[in-house]
């Protein structure tokens, strides 16, 4: 059985002047143990869905549909609830620790806060049980800097601080929102070195949210591509980035410069992103798209092509394959 | 070799900085941003500049024209040093050094519009230009950067992202600048409106015969962009060389530890078989290590590492390294031992 099974979600925010299409009709799936990765630029949906999944949406978003963890609804569901399912399954990890991290507090009476809370530990227990989680994300020293301020910690340091917190209740789904994007590349190295070797050891689950293909290449071994709140592209991390079925997923691949190659001009993609309160009638990247036709003023379905693989496309398959080849 | 646009030698940067809770008769300690860069810069040339946070990217950059103080020199093609020019001698050079930043949105008056925003260069370096060529010309370029004309009355929160970065590009190209320095054009944007504008300034470059001083944490970007790559770290160059060469045969072991760290999009290619990791963290650039300030965490740190600062040598690929040369299979495995333990 599936350990996260999201369905149908749709996420609206009521803002002054409009309503906002944030997340519209995600279906999802996370196995026990697996790394998902979840892709799209900013605006696309792709940080509100887990915030949906958490319970922390802001006071003027609405959720509808159906998030199942461990077969149990938790989607709007009461504080009690959630603050349970909280305390035993789920974990989020952000972007920037220093303002996840309470400046006011010690690292070990934030974290120990944690434990005495949701496991009715005692202080001095939970302090101990910091240490170790401390020492589990590689912080050298741990039990003389439990007691430092977050301050006192370097960027990559407060963020294996958050990690070893978020571990804290031993969740089966650690949910990480660009853990990474504050971070130089040779502190994302480690760190991601090190999520895959707890995720190992701790046999949890990870959906990871990024809008870094390179971060996803080397993590994740099932992506899903937002674009415009929808999921365009589902599959395997292998196939999509060999063979991507969406002309969105295409263009981004081919749109960032790469390391490993030589230079020449970029492919780009032309135009701006959808406007999400006036979301378009049919498909949201139609304006940008070099195949677009007829149907595409209606909205394609995400539907399975191959095995294991999803796309919401009319554009045959043949013909996108031949713009691969001719635009390398 | 024809004259360099930008001679610059031996430039230094530095801050006195006040310790969190020291007594108020105590002195300031000193803080080297930029400790003795030397480069030269061809006209029409891209050297790109990269390094972690806090190597002193920007504030190289600041100092070039002149935001920070600075020591050393900055030698223009006409001869002239720009560092310690006054600021009203500074002016002549401001129009030929322009700059682009990294937040589009903020670095433009959101009260301004966007023909106010492009013009404002141009009325300041050339104050008798009737209005009427001074509308024809923000037009033209506006038309050049790819924004529609007809957007000249609009403000700042009106445009996306990405046309925001175009604008503050236009500013910058208005006044015919030779070059420009870009602080992380293109790290705010998306990847799909990134490729967009990074293709936008090479083409720029190209049509117009630009110099670019391009400073970027994202070593793709810069491979892509760049002719000749400078790495910096805590504030001194530890390589600089043509991008070609750089990336493909890097000397110092920092260079190679960096390199090996950026994500490549591609699932076949196994990050945990490539990367060398670096132990520990930055040193803090108040109190910087003895001799090479890379020696803390190099994964081939030797005595004569503490004890010399190692200078910058070789012809075209300039290292700044006792030991150059690629890290063997040994000392990566050493590298990792240490990380895991």
């Amino acid at each position: 059985m599936a350990l996260l099974e999201i369905r149908d979600l749709s996420v609206r925010f009521h803002t002054h002047d409009a309503e906002v299409h944030a997340v519209s009709d995600v279906g999802l799936t996370v196995q026990p143990g697996e790394t998902l990765g979840i892709v799209g630029e900013s605006g696309s949906g792709k940080s509100q869905l887990a915030f949906a999944v958490m319970g922390l949406l802001a006071r003027n978003g609405q959720a509808s549909g159906s998030v199942r963890l461990d077969g149990q609804e938790i989607l709007n569901a009461p504080p009690k609830v959630i603050n349970r399912v909280r305390a035993e399954k789920i974990a989020m990890i952000f972007q920037d620790p220093m303002t996840s991290l309470n400046p006011y507090m010690r690292v070990s009476d934030q974290m120990a806060e944690v434990l005495v809370l949701h496991k009715g530990l005692s202080k001095r227990a939970a302090v101990a049980e910091s240490v170790r989680m401390l020492d589990a994300v590689r912080i050298p020293d741990a039990k003389g800097r439990v007691r430092l301020y977050p301050h006192e910690f370097s960027g990559g340091m407060r963020q294996r601080v958050m990690i070893a917190m978020a571990l804290l209740c031993r969740p089966k789904l650690l949910i990480a929102d660009e853990p990474t994007t504050a971070l130089d590349v040779t502190v994302q190295a480690q760190i991601m070195t090190l999520l895959s070797d707890l995720q190992r050891d701790f046999g949890m689950a990870m959906m990871l949210i990024t809008h870094d293909l390179g971060v996803v290449a080397g993590s994740c071994s099932r992506v899903a591509v937002m674009y415009g709140g929808r999921i365009r592209e589902l599959g395997p991390v292998g196939p999509l980035f060999a063979d991507p079925a969406h002309p969105y997923t295409q263009g981004l691949l081919s749109a960032i410069p790469r390391i490993d190659t030589d230079e020449g001009e970029l492919a780009v993609i032309p135009g701006q992103p959808p406007d999400m309160s006036r979301p378009p009638q049919g498909c949201a990247f139609g304006p940008r798209c070099a195949y677009r036709r007829g149907d595409c003023d209606h909205r394609p379905p995400l539907a399975s092509f191959a095995p294991d693989r999803w796309r919401a496309c009319f554009a045959p398959l043949a013909e996108l394959r031949a713009g691969t080849e001719t635009h390398p | 070799m024809t004259k360099p646009l930008l001679d610059v030698h031996d430039l230094r940067v530095s801050f006195s900085v006040r310790q969190a809770g020291a007594m108020p008769w105590s002195r300031p300690r000193n803080l080297q941003a930029v400790g003795g860069v030397s480069f030269t810069l061809q006209p029409g040339e891209t050297l790109g500049v990269v390094g972690e946070s806090g190597c002193g990217k920007s504030t190289l950059a600041r100092a070039l024209i002149g935001l920070v103080p600075a020591t050393g020199r900055a030698e223009w093609q006409d001869g002239t040093d720009l560092i310690g020019l006054s600021a009203r001698q500074m002016m002549a050079y401001r129009s030929q050094i322009q700059m682009i930043f990294q937040d589009p949105l903020a670095s433009l008056d959101p009260r301004m519009t966007v023909g106010q925003i492009i013009a404002e260069p141009l009325v300041t370096h050339q104050p008798g230009l009737p209005k009427a060529q001074v509308r024809d010309r923000v037009k033209a370029m506006m038309d050049r950067v790819g924004l529609l004309p007809s957007q000249i009355n609009r403000y700042p929160h009106e445009f996306s992202g990405g046309q925001c970065q175009r604008i503050g590009i236009a500013r910058a190209l208005i006044v015919e600048p030779r070059l420009i320095i870009c602080d992380e054009p293109v790290s705010a944007l998306d990847v799909s409106i990134q490729a967009q504008v990074i293709n936008l300034l090479m083409r720029l470059q190209a049509d117009l015969g630009l110099s670019l001083i391009f400073i970027a944490h994202d070593l793709s970007v810069v491979r892509h962009i760049s002719d000749r790559v400078m790495v910096l770290y805590l504030g001194k160059v530890m390589e600089i060389a043509p991008a070609r060469d750089l990336y493909a045969d890097p000397q110092h072991p920092y260079t190679q530890a960096l390199l090996s760290a950026v994500p490549v999009p591609d699932p076949a290619h196994d990050p945990a078989a490539t990367v060398v990791p670096l132990k520990g963290d930055l040193p803090s650039p108040m109190n910087p290590p003895s001799g090479c300030v890379f020696r803390t965490r190099c994964p081939r740190g030797a005595p004569r590492c503490a004890a010399e600062v190692p200078v910058l040598a070789g012809g075209r690929h300039q290292t700044a390294c006792h030991f150059p040369g690629p890290l063997t299979p040994q000392e990566i495995a050493r590298a990792r031992a240490t990380e895991a333990a």
